[in-house]
């Protein structure tokens, strides 16, 4: 039906055990594990795959196991990379005001974006450290496992429309100035200032398989959550309890919470709405 | 009025009530928050379209009038019955086979996120047919198509009379598509939301 192939990205559904075929298959052939990813939002990743590239259920097994370049576009295809400059902007208020006073007093503060994306979520915060005066001794890691996103992160020239369009977020997370002041423009690329991009630094690191890389005394993973599995979470939370100094910050997304009651007792909530959290004990 | 026997039987059945709305959709969600009985058991999402940075007044003027209780969506919220849920800005909301709430932050669909017809279609295939849907007022063609999923998966589909809506398009776009199980007015849907 011509109907199916419409914008709103509906296409051949795959069934549950399709899914699981192709999880089991691309952890045997390529290592990387989706299983404890959530299968709702993996189901309709698959499915788009299959429909952008118009591929088949078994063309897609057959790439997958034959053509190795291929498992780099899949897993392009299949993370969500969405995101914004200043996403939530109620949540960089509250950084801003409850979290950065005490991030001021260590000499020097590290913070990791995990799940980083083309890092719009690094510059923000290297913006608010940069307003808060500490730029100098901070310094950002971002992380995410597409390497394409990544080298977006890296280069840090954005569509100047896009950036346009978080005018309002700045705004609203009560920043100085206008967010295009920290972009270099011409035409309808924006690059993000040079003194904002010395402090940072981005590389691939995958929240399932690597482990601790550095101390930090802030770690950011937002919007990553929603697409893991409880069980999963709970994995990467003890990455992040050992990865935070003692009474070091983890900020989920403003719809994420932590639903272990292990790590609730080791994570202290200190702004329940925008789910900022402080590390207890050592 | 007019309603059919069968109508009855299926809002009666169903365990999944689902509405989606845009433009000139809130009063009618509104009153349908504030009519539906604390005892009520079913589970209720309603996915409103709305902007980004929406400030959830929503969410409270909702909450103060309702007799169920009423939350905005977190990721991997379980989804209970006599609760309603409302899609949060900025996300979409799939249903997870295990009884759980997926949230996610993928692309618009038809410009709007929370998408109308991603739930849908989540919904269908969560729950295939035993959910209600009811597609309101608004001013694009989000929703025809999951609300279509839903039929096809054998639950039971409403569409607001067009002639009733603010904004006729929405519910026109899935008449077009022969998404609705029944057309009903404004009345009609207040009356059936009624009847225990
Ligand atoms: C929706 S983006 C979030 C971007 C940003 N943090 C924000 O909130 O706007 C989710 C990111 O998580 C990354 N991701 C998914 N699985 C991952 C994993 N196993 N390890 C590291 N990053 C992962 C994706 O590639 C994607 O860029």
């Amino acid at each position: 039906m011509a109907g199916e192939l419409s914008m709103s990205g509906f296409s051949q559904s795959l069934a549950t055990e399709q899914v699981t075929e192709l999880i089991d298959l691309v952890k045997k052939v390529h290592g990387f594990d989706f299983s404890d990813y959530s299968k709702a939002s993996l189901k309709r990743r698959l499915s788009r795959i299959m429909m952008v590239k118009k591929l088949s259920f078994y063309d897609l097994k057959h790439a997958l196991l034959n053509s190795p370049d291929f498992f780099q576009d899949f897993l392009e295809e299949i993370t969500v990379n969405v995101t914004e400059m200043f996403r939530d902007p109620s949540f960089y208020k509250a950084l801003n005001t409850q979290v950065v006073p005490y991030l001021s007093t260590y000499q020097h503060i590290k913070m990791w974006s995990a799940g980083c994306s083309s890092g719009e979520e690094v510059y923000s915060l290297a913006i608010l450290m940069e307003q808060a005066g500490l730029k100098d001794k901070s310094f950002i890691y971002g992380t995410d496992v597409n390497t394409v996103v990544l080298k977006e992160a890296r280069v840090g020239i954005y569509s100047y429309r896009n950036i346009k369009s978080y005018a309002e977020n700045y705004q609203m997370a009560g920043m100085k100035g206008t967010l295009t002041d920290h972009f270099t423009t011409l035409y309808d690329a924006a690059t993000i200032h040079s003194e904002l991009k010395a402090n940072t630094l981005f590389s691939v690191h995958n929240l399932i398989s690597d482990t601790v890389f550095n101390e930090f005394q802030l770690i950011s993973c937002r919007n990553v959550f929603i697409y893991f599995e409880t069980q999963l979470q709970d994995k990467i939370l003890d990455l992040f309890y050992k990865s935070l100094c003692p009474h070091g910050f983890l900020c989920l997304g403003s719809k994420e919470t932590i639903r272990s009651e292990t790590f609730k007792k080791k994570f202290k909530a200190i702004n329940l709405k925008e789910n900022i959290y402080q590390k207890i004990g050592s | 009025m007019g309603l059919d026997k069968n109508i009855i039987d299926r809002w009666h059945s169903c365990e999944i009530l689902l509405f989606g709305g845009s433009a000139g959709s809130f009063k009618l969600l509104f009153n349908i928050v504030k009519l539906l009985p604390a005892t009520l058991n079913k589970a209720v999402i309603i996915v409103m379209h709305r902007k980004r940075n929406f400030v959830s007044e929503v969410e409270k003027l909702f909450a103060q009038n309702s007799r169920m209780s009423l939350h905005e969506i977190d990721d991997k919220d379980k989804i209970k019955q006599g609760t309603i849920y409302i899609a949060p800005a900025n996300y979409h909301v799939l249903f997870e086979a295990s009884g759980n709430f997926a949230l996610d932050v993928s692309d618009a669909v038809w410009y709007s996120k929370p998408s109308i017809d991603i739930t849908f279609e989540s919904a269908a295939e969560a729950y295939g047919d035993k959910c209600m849907a009811i597609l309101l007022s608004g001013a694009n063609q989000d929703g025809a198509e999951g609300l279509l999923k839903l039929r096809n998966a054998g639950s039971l589909t409403i569409v607001q009379h067009p002639d009733d809506a603010e904004m006729p398009e929405m519910p026109t776009q899935a008449l077009n598509l022969n998404a609705a199980d029944y057309v009903l007015r404004t009345s009609e849907i207040l009356e059936l939301l009624e009847t225990d």
